[in-house]
């Protein structure tokens, strides 16, 4: 790094920053512009695709029906979306407890410099780089089969997703946690409150915006994931709604598999169609996650 | 004095409390009996104060980085002492360790005997919260909540529990802090709309309303424009009928207007690695290190020559 | 606590010391409470080696180490004599894709990067850094819908390729826009982080903007833009949706991207849906994939740490 190349800005370099220079600045700047617009031509036409697709398949009765495995024209999503609300909720239910009280212990408790708390902190790390179909294996061999059993129900569905999000949680909760300023923390405590009434009355609500955001992420990218659902067994077609957490169940992006994976082609419009109830699901959700950053995120 | 009323049920249940501890403290027998027939509130006469705290031989380090040393006094009841000099001496260091907030400095330890009415506060068996219950502090920064005015005061009664009407003791620790007529009609407005000098206030009317017996201020005014700091001055002259009260300060002029005992500290470069420690030089009632000090450094500062 | 009256009016001699109240109880309490939950995360790794490893062993029980490392025939769900677990077109399949991924995410990542942190006035880049990020944030079942609906038969086939309803190329190409913003956000993190000083000398000797991006921040900021290159190859060689829909069932070893491939967290998931007996070594076959594929991403992962370590060093 300490050989930051200030040689390379020799005196020649400078002489010749003359119009062949310039065409290549131009150059690299287009080619720039062009990298950046990737992403977002990408973004555009992957929309416009889903929206021919599957827009005129999106209607009430798509989203109040069951699916059917004959009629392309009648199939629905009911089961699907009713599962993945139901996981959502779950999850949180899962999450924003074990999330936060890890946030907390990490920040406000824990001996940075102590072994334990190490080791929890690169743990976490390393569990946020974990391919989510590993979490699908954990799900099927502890929670489905094994120690658990429970069988692929809501409550496996929302325990492997839950786990495959908390680091997400985690982290995002620290950093709404260490915003809140010491001199707040100080200030409660010199009161004489105790350490936990600080968190509790000061702490926490300070970073409730942050953690809140947090939170609906993580939420949003659980009821995205399709492989770890897959591994743990749950069904991708089912004409019942669950009504326990111990009843089996379907989600939105199982649904799309299902629809796409058809070898029968005419159900892809009924899988864009799915595709453009979860995407209106995400935006709602990210759109409440930006409205709460906006409204409540405190400047200190 | 209507106002103190109020706060009487909660002294006396903490008295309560005291007589009935089954612990025994380690230096009962060498408390004088003076102290338990002192009334509250009412100013002794001088030169028979009791000292509130005695300071025995502290040190205090970070890590392996020794800040302040062999820091030896006593501060008195119903007095303002003043901690004075340079930056860099440590008496900020020193001020937080008489309420333990140098607990929350992890790599922070403390050693000799800071001693609160005979206990020493880094005893194993101390409660830093219930030193901090009795021993209100006050920052350089003003720090109020992200709350009301109103919630702001309750914060400290609401989380020790104190019985009374709210409302009641809230006036009154906002009367005692000479912010009463400026908030009476905005008690349920953010107190971050309140300017500087209002907030730090608030910030020692919220110490108040706890009923602490000591209030540390760790260079309460240096944010503050210089008409807040007269105000908070006054204040302090005020409250001393009633606490101890403990100031750091940079600001000389200030120590001598409102202190009246003051300890200089110096900080000297110690060692191989010249570390900066900062140590006492010494302490006088405020009128003669002002004009008399025993100590030459003393009037070097305290005349300008140096700092 | 009864407030019975003390009598004396006289300064009291406070009592400090710890007693066991129920608020002092409370705290201890909420203290282990939470350290259980930090536990959590710490039982959730435990419990992924458990699970991999408990099958793993039992899979090479049946097949060999040395057949599932070396063996370059994948057909674990074949019946019969045409069974084989080697693995090598599996790992090379994975790698194979998360290249043609990485051919795309690389130049466009970091030129993105660039341009956010060395081009872009702050107003475009508070806009553009959240669109980038929306893209990421897209379900990876819709990357699958996009590769196998638009990619292969409207653009690849557009252009007169003669690929397959499943193929590698199209599977890697979406891979590819799929980790493109994890390289550009944390390669701008790494270029932003590059202090301004370093900069001005460089313009100060004359430099235009792109002698200065390429060859001052570029440079220095190097560990950190590495850094999110592995993280970006991490996250392709784990991903499982986009092949599983857009690349197909089968991992041959052969360079031809027109045709289908598959990758270990496709199979895992292909195969765990499959009608196969949990006791037999296709069942074991998922665990020792997933051990295989825990382990490259772990190591990818304890790479990328590193360098962002190396870089935090340098300018934090």
């Amino acid at each position: 790094m300490s050989a930051v190349p200030e040689a390379g800005l020799s005196r020649k370099v400078v002489e010749r920053a003359s119009s062949g220079q310039r065409t290549k600045d131009l150059m690299f700047r287009l080619a720039l512009l062009f990298s950046v617009s990737v992403g977002f031509v990408v973004l555009a036409a992957l929309v416009l695709d889903v929206m021919i697709d599957g827009a005129s398949r999106v209607s009430l009765d798509f989203i109040t029906s069951f699916p059917s495995r004959i009629s392309p024209e009648s199939t629905g999503v009911k089961s699907a979306l009713i599962g993945t609300i139901y996981l959502m909720v779950l999850c949180a239910v899962f999450i924003v407890p074990v999330g936060v009280a890890t946030a907390v212990y990490l920040e406000e408790y824990a001996n940075r410099d102590s072994r334990l708390s190490r080791l929890i902190e690169v743990n976490i790390q390393n569990l946020a780089a974990v391919p989510s179909v590993v979490y699908g294996i954990l799900g099927l061999a502890f929670i489905v089969r094994g120690p658990l059993g429970l069988g692929p129900v809501l409550l496996a569905g929302a325990l492997t997703l839950g786990l495959l999000v908390l680091p997400v949680v985690i982290i995002v909760s620290r950093e709404a946690i260490r915003a809140v300023p010491s001199s707040i923390r100080e200030g409660s405590l010199a009161l004489g409150a105790t350490q936990w009434q600080t968190i509790w009355k000061q702490v926490l609500p300070g970073a409730l915006p942050g953690i809140a955001t947090g939170v609906i992420l993580a939420l949003s990218r659980a009821i995205g994931e399709t492989a770890p659902l897959l591994v743990i067994g749950a069904a991708t077609f089912a004409r019942f709604n669950p009504e326990g957490i111990t009843d089996r169940f379907t989600a939105m992006p199982l649904a799309i598999f299902e629809f796409i994976s058809d070898a029968d082609t005419e159900f892809r419009a009924a899988g864009a169609a799915a595709i453009i109830v979860l995407l209106a699901l995400l935006v709602v959700m990210n759109a409440g996650a930006i409205f709460l950053r906006n409204r409540y995120e405190r400047k200190w | 004095m209507a106002e103190r009323v109020t706060q009487e049920p909660d002294r006396q249940e903490r008295e309560a409390q005291a007589a009935t501890s089954a612990v025994p403290s380690a230096g009962s027998d060498g408390q004088p009996v003076a102290l338990q027939t002192e009334a509250h509130g009412q100013k002794p006469a001088a030169g028979t104060r009791e000292a509130i705290y005695d300071l025995d031989d502290v040190g205090v380090t970070y890590g392996s980085v020794p800040a302040v040393r062999e820091v030896t006094f006593p501060i008195y009841q119903h007095e303002i002492t003043a901690l004075i000099g340079p930056s860099g001496c440590g008496k900020s260091t020193l001020i937080r360790c008489l309420n333990r907030m140098n607990d929350l400095i992890p790599a922070a330890s403390v050693t000799g005997k800071v001693s609160y009415h005979g206990q020493n506060l880094y005893d194993d068996e101390i409660d830093p919260v219930q030193v901090r219950k009795h021993i209100g502090m006050v920052f350089q920064k003003p720090n109020p909540f992200p709350k009301t005015i109103y919630d702001n005061i309750a914060f400290g009664p609401r989380v020790l529990g104190m019985d009374g009407n709210m409302d009641e003791i809230v006036e009154s620790a906002l009367r005692r802090g000479a912010l009463w007529d400026e908030v009476k009609d905005r008690l349920k407005t953010n107190a971050f709309g309140m300017s500087g000098g209002q907030q730090q206030r608030l910030c020692i009317a919220r110490a108040l309303a706890t009923s602490p017996d000591v209030i540390l201020m760790d260079e309460p005014c240096s944010a503050l424009d210089p008409i807040s700091t007269g105000r908070i001055e006054d204040l302090m002259l005020e409250l001393k009928e009633n606490y101890s009260i403990v100031i750091v300060t940079h600001n000389m002029q200030q120590a001598a207007r409102v202190s009246d005992r003051t300890a200089f500290f110096i900080v000297d470069l110690k060692g191989e690695e010249s570390h900066r420690i900062g140590h006492l030089v010494e302490l006088s009632p405020t009128e003669k290190i002002f004009t008399n000090p025993d100590d030459q450094r003393t009037e070097d500062y305290v005349t300008g020559k140096f700092g | 606590m009864e407030a019975t009256s003390a009598g004396a009016t006289g300064a009291p001699r406070p009592d400090l010391y710890r007693t066991r109240t129920r608020r002092s109880t409370g705290e201890a309490a909420i203290r282990y409470a939470l350290l259980a939950a930090a536990l959590v995360s710490v039982l959730t790794t435990t419990g992924i080696v458990f699970s991999l490893l408990e099958e793993t062993v039992v899979f090479f029980g049946d097949v060999g180490v040395g057949e599932f490392l070396s063996g370059t025939k994948w057909t674990p769900l074949a019946g019969g004599e045409s069974q084989s677990f080697g693995v090598v077109p599996l790992v090379f399949d994975t790698l194979y894709l998360t290249g043609i991924g990485l051919l795309v995410a690389i130049p466009f990542g970091i030129g993105s990067a660039i341009y956010l942190s060395e081009y872009a006035s702050p107003r475009v880049r508070r806009i553009l850094k959240p669109v980038l990020e929306v893209l990421s944030g897209v379900p990876t079942i819709v990357f699958g819908y996009f590769a196998l609906t638009f990619v292969t038969p409207e653009i690849l086939k557009g252009l007169g390729l003669e690929v397959g309803s499943f193929n590698a190329l199209s599977a890697g190409l979406v891979l590819g826009v799929l980790v493109l913003p994890t390289i550009a956000t944390v390669a701008d993190d790494a270029l932003t982080a590059v202090p301004g000083s370093l900069r001005e000398g460089a313009f100060g000797l004359g430099a235009s903007r792109m002698q200065v991006s390429v060859r001052v921040v570029l440079p220095a900021a190097l560990s950190g833009v590495v850094a999110a290159l592995v993280l970006g190859a991490s996250r392709a060689v784990g991903e499982t949706v986009i092949i599983l829909v857009a690349g197909g069932q089968k991992a041959d070893l052969t360079l031809d991207p027109t045709v289908a491939m598959q990758n270990m967290a496709a199979f895992i998931a292909a195969a765990s849906r499959a009608d196969i007996p949990t006791s037999g070594p296709e069942y074991g076959a998922i665990f020792a994939v997933g051990t295989t594929l825990f382990v490259m991403t772990l190591v990818l992962n304890a790479i990328s740490i590193r360098f962002v370590r190396k870089y935090r060093q340098v300018y934090e």
